[in-house]
């Protein structure tokens, strides 16, 4: 290890201090500034825990993914350090690891300290070029914020390029599901492990249309399906070259899905089986709960322990969290992209009835500039079955318009759309005004305009400010 | 009598890259909302192209490597009768990659350069792997009017004298960040970068697509007026975004922040 010359620790750690001091938690300051004067202390730091870490990256699920290993590792009595409540940046990495590092730059860790980081699609390379993970869990690839990285092609082509790289000291734990990621591994020379759904009944017979990677890579043809889960995951097979979805050896079967109540499912894996009983909305968490059960098995954890976890566990920050305010139940689901948007309208409204929306459209940078994903959504789950619908955020006007065009005759689907652009409160004061005591808001946001509104309910719910989570 | 019109959609499931079904979702509803019955069909790779059949052609965008299995299927399979549509005045409505095919030639980052079909005079270059997309909305002064939509290209597209651009970039890259002109107009075709998707915001250039296909099919082009409020706001409110206010309205907002964290330390 190279002896660090103190001023880039010094520096990040007193500008941790003052953000702290003035209340708002920073997450990524002080890694920016570390990241900034020294950019060889993330690898430095890394290297220093003594049993590895995990890296965890997809377009979709991130963050729920980390947090679950996080609650097995725990379980399992290590002691997981993430970033799940900050950045997902290089910097973000830096902030969590310099939280536990001491003035001489050494990092505070005991014997069963391990790392579970999110991290960014794009950001992925440079840091596994910091440091060798132990493993690498790859969920999915949609497109998401094609403002900012152009083209889903060109982000698997930075992931298949790495993924080559790695050595047989790391594992890569990959969705079997996505075509594009479970090809990933057909030239790897590193452990794969895959993971997937079996139970082809919680499919649909054909994709829908927010579909993204149809085309096998090799031939350039359209893939069959025998079912479709969600946008382009399924069991899929390429007709004229043969090229089929591999066998995961941790696999889901007799799913049986509660829409935001969860799911029930047979877990198998190469340890054993067991029943689970997640409480986290929709398919798309099942896809989570398999890829943190292989990356926690890869790092060593007890099957029973990872099965405790996530019996226990409840959403991540701001993706199904439910809080009191005013007498109303509040539920903030994040949602990002089309397939995100879409599959969380299908849980909100899985079972009969009428809900109470709010939905918030930003178009801030970590929102993606572009609004256009929007019309990739299917928003027919929440046609005509919205008691309020409230849309908010500073592209409201956008979102009411794909309201407006998805009906088939004007008024259709019931009272227009309150439209409340800009200001985020007024539009949740709005909501709540609509929504009886008692009842379920379901606020679906952008990234920034969860950030927002997850401030102004926690403060009004006693909510955790997001830094203290996780 | 219904008045019918036919709307072809090309390569749907390879050329959306973005919101371009949005597109094909408002000409629908807007004829739907009249009386008028569009029909959509929808043609992939290998699909015969039959000009008689189209009032309206759509080609939305896609990545690299789409394109290039589209371009091989436009010049070899729907070129002859794409452009004698063209030609014969079908309505054609082709947004980023597909108005880049419909040009003479693209040229991309990497590769060879794909032949297009030259309906438009018009020729795309990519300047590199390395260069600056034109990412960013968009504002377009379009005859009397103004036209939104979101940008992101990295190819530099150039029209040459057979081509008029569809509108003067009144805010963002346009064409080719240079010369001021965004898209291309020759007879009733129509090429743009504009997403968002292009015609919700842009209801009146939506309504001028169909007036000019049911005037060439049943030659009465009138459309009864439809309630566009909202279609109004949300240009109104994309076209501040674009020229900028957004931004300011940004650094007010993060101003506020930063006096509310100097001064407030915990409620």
């Amino acid at each position: 290890m190279r002896t660090r010359p103190p001023i880039a620790v010094a520096a990040a750690r007193l500008a941790g201090r003052i953000s702290r001091a003035t209340g708002h938690g920073g997450t990524a300051l002080p890694g920016l500034i570390a990241q900034r004067l020294d950019p060889k202390l993330l690898g430095d730091l890394l290297q220093q825990l003594p049993l590895g870490h995990a890296l965890i990256s997809a377009t979709n699920g991130k963050t729920t993914t980390a947090h679950l290993v996080g609650a097995m590792l725990r379980e399992a009595g290590q002691r997981p350090l993430g970033n799940q409540a900050g950045s997902n940046l290089e910097r973000g990495l830096l902030a969590a690891l310099l939280a536990r590092t001491d003035a001489r730059g050494r990092l505070r860790a005991v014997d069963t300290t391990v790392g579970v980081f999110e991290v960014d699609e794009a950001t992925l390379p440079a840091v596994i070029e910091a440091a060798a993970p132990r493993v690498v869990a790859l969920g999915n690839l949609f497109r998401d914020q094609l403002d900012r990285y152009g083209e889903v092609d060109w982000v698997a082509a930075l992931w298949s390029k790495v993924v080559q790289q790695l050595s047989d000291r790391t594992t890569a734990v990959l969705n079997a599901d996505d075509p594009l990621v479970a090809s990933l591994g057909r030239e790897a020379k590193c452990g794969t492990v895959y993971y997937g759904i079996e139970d082809l009944a919680v499919a649909r017979p054909s994709r829908p249309h927010a579909s993204d990677s149809h085309a096998c890579p090799s031939c350039g043809r359209d893939y069959t399906y025998a079912g479709v889960f969600y946008s382009h995951l399924g069991h899929y097979r390429c007709g004229p070259c043969g090229r089929e979805r591999p066998r995961p050896q941790v696999y889901a079967t007799q799913v049986h899905a509660r829409g935001l109540g969860g799911c029930t499912a047979h877990i198998d894996t190469p340890e054993g089986s067991f029943a689970l009983d997640l409480r986290l909305p929709g398919l798309y968490n099942l896809h989570n709960a398999l890829a943190a059960t292989a990356t926690a098995l890869a790092l060593g954890a007890p099957l029973d322990a990872i099965q405790r976890a996530l019996a226990g566990m409840a959403p991540a920050f701001g993706r199904g969290e439910t809080a009191e305010v005013a007498g109303r139940q509040v539920s903030i689901l994040l949602v990002k992209n089309p397939v995100g948007f879409s599959e969380t309208l299908g849980a909100v409204f899985e079972e009969a009835g009428q809900r109470h929306m709010l939905l918030a459209l930003n178009d801030g940078i970590a929102d993606g500039r572009d609004v256009s994903w929007i019309w990739d959504a299917d928003v027919d789950p929440a046609r005509g079955r919205c008691a309020t619908l409230v849309i908010g955020g500073r592209r409201a006007h956008d979102l009411a318009l794909r309201f407006k065009y998805a009906a088939e005759s004007p008024g259709e689907d019931g009272p227009e759309p309150i439209v409340v652009a800009g200001d985020v409160r007024q539009a949740l004061d709005a909501a709540l005004e609509r929504t009886p005591r008692g009842e379920t808001l379901y606020v679906l946001p952008t990234y920034t305009a969860m950030l927002e509104l997850r401030e102004i309910i926690a403060r009004r719910a006693g909510l955790r400010r997001f830094w203290d989570t996780g | 009598m219904t008045r019918r019109l036919v709307l072809i959609h090309l390569f749907p499931t390879l050329m959306n890259l973005y919101g371009d079904r949005g597109n094909i979702l408002c000409l629908e509803r807007r004829c739907r909302w009249r009386g008028i019955e569009l029909e959509i069909r929808s043609l992939g790779l290998g699909d015969a192209f039959d000009p008689e059949d189209a009032d309206l052609v759509f080609i939305g965008g896609s990545q690299d490597r789409e394109q290039r299995a589209v371009a091989r299927d436009l010049l070899e399979v729907k070129g002859p009768g794409l452009t004698r549509a063209a030609e014969e005045g079908t309505v054609i409505l082709a947004v980023c990659g597909g108005y880049q095919l419909l040009g003479h030639s693209y040229r991309p980052a990497e590769g060879e350069t794909l032949e297009g079909l030259g309906i438009f005079d018009a020729r795309t270059e990519h300047p590199g792997p390395s260069a600056r997309r034109c990412i960013g909305n968009v504002l377009l002064q379009w005859q009397d009017q103004t036209l939104v939509g979101f940008e992101n290209h990295g190819g530099r597209t150039y029209l040459g004298p057979a081509a008029r651009p569809l509108g003067r970039v009144l805010a963002g890259h346009g064409n080719n960040g240079r010369d001021g002109t965004e898209g291309a107009v020759w007879n009733r075709c129509f090429g743009t970068y504009l997403h968002g998707s292009l015609l919700p915001k842009n209801p009146r250039f939506a309504d001028h697509l169909i007036a000019l296909a049911l005037a060439r099919r049943h030659g009465d082009s009138e459309l009864e007026p439809l309630d566009d409020a909202l279609e109004r706001d949300a240009h109104a409110w994309a076209a501040r975004v674009a020229k900028g206010d957004g931004l300011l309205a940004w650094l007010a907002e993060k101003g506020r922040y930063l006096v509310r964290a100097a001064t407030v330390r915990e409620r």
